[in-house]
């Protein structure tokens, strides 16, 4: 099971994690990115995340489903947050499950990179002295 | 023909706009559409070669469109 999705509310982090869970798995490797406080030596007060959603969804699939290739993951979940979030809200959550923990491991750094680097999200990072700056370097294409 | 051009982020900023329907010669391709919003006012902020998706796929600027295609250009990325 693979699912990538674009959500609007709060990332449920046990929840995700129940859904990719799986008897035969005696691991399920977890990820979380939170809205950092600074970055490159600014104060952040949040971020304001936007996405071309269809082509996000589309995208993460293609990386969740080239990590099945590669790893052999059982079940995988990418969920990223869009709207106005504050420092120490989760914006991205990423659950692998696979028999065993280092293939599991090596997958979700696999995606979390991936993701990063191609899905079509940008962030507007608000500064605590008022300014705003958009922020990015992902190339947008497989490497 | 027409087809849709999706802005984001700091590209949408600079033209002023999420979306433009272009009316663009048949056989165009994704180079003839950057060029041809290359010519809006706040276009000069763009990279001169942006990424570029055609319905949702990243696309070379060879890459032909169609009447109705959603064609999007798609701002350095930065999920996470």
């Amino acid at each position: 099971m693979i699912r990538a999705s674009i959500v609007r509310s709060r990332i449920d982090i046990e929840a995700l994690t129940r859904e990719a869970a799986s008897p035969s798995c005696g691991a399920t490797a977890v990820f979380l990115g939170t809205v950092r406080a600074e970055n490159e030596g600014r104060s952040v007060d949040g971020i304001e995340y936007t996405a071309y959603d269809a082509m996000a969804e589309r995208e993460m699939t293609l990386i969740l489903d080239e990590a099945r290739s590669r790893y052999s993951i059982e079940s995988a979940i990418v969920e990223h947050r869009i709207g106005e979030l504050p420092v120490g809200d989760a914006s991205i959550a990423v659950v692998v499950s696979h028999p065993h923990r280092g293939a599991a491991i090596d997958a979700l750094r696999y995606i979390i990179d991936e993701t990063k680097a191609r899905a079509t999200i940008w962030k507007l990072e608000q500064y605590t002295d008022g300014t705003r700056e958009w922020v990015g370097s992902g190339t947008g294409q497989p490497e | 023909m027409t087809v849709t051009v999706r802005l984001f982020a700091s590209y949408a900023e600079s033209l002023g706009k999420h979306q433009i329907v272009l009316d663009i010669n048949e056989g165009a391709t994704v180079d003839d559409v950057v060029r041809q919003i290359s010519t809006l006012p706040g276009a000069h902020r763009l990279p001169p070669l942006p990424l570029v998706a055609v319905n949702c796929a990243y696309a070379a600027k060879g890459t032909r469109v169609f009447d109705g295609d959603e064609v999007a250009l798609i701002p350095p990325v930065a999920g996470g």
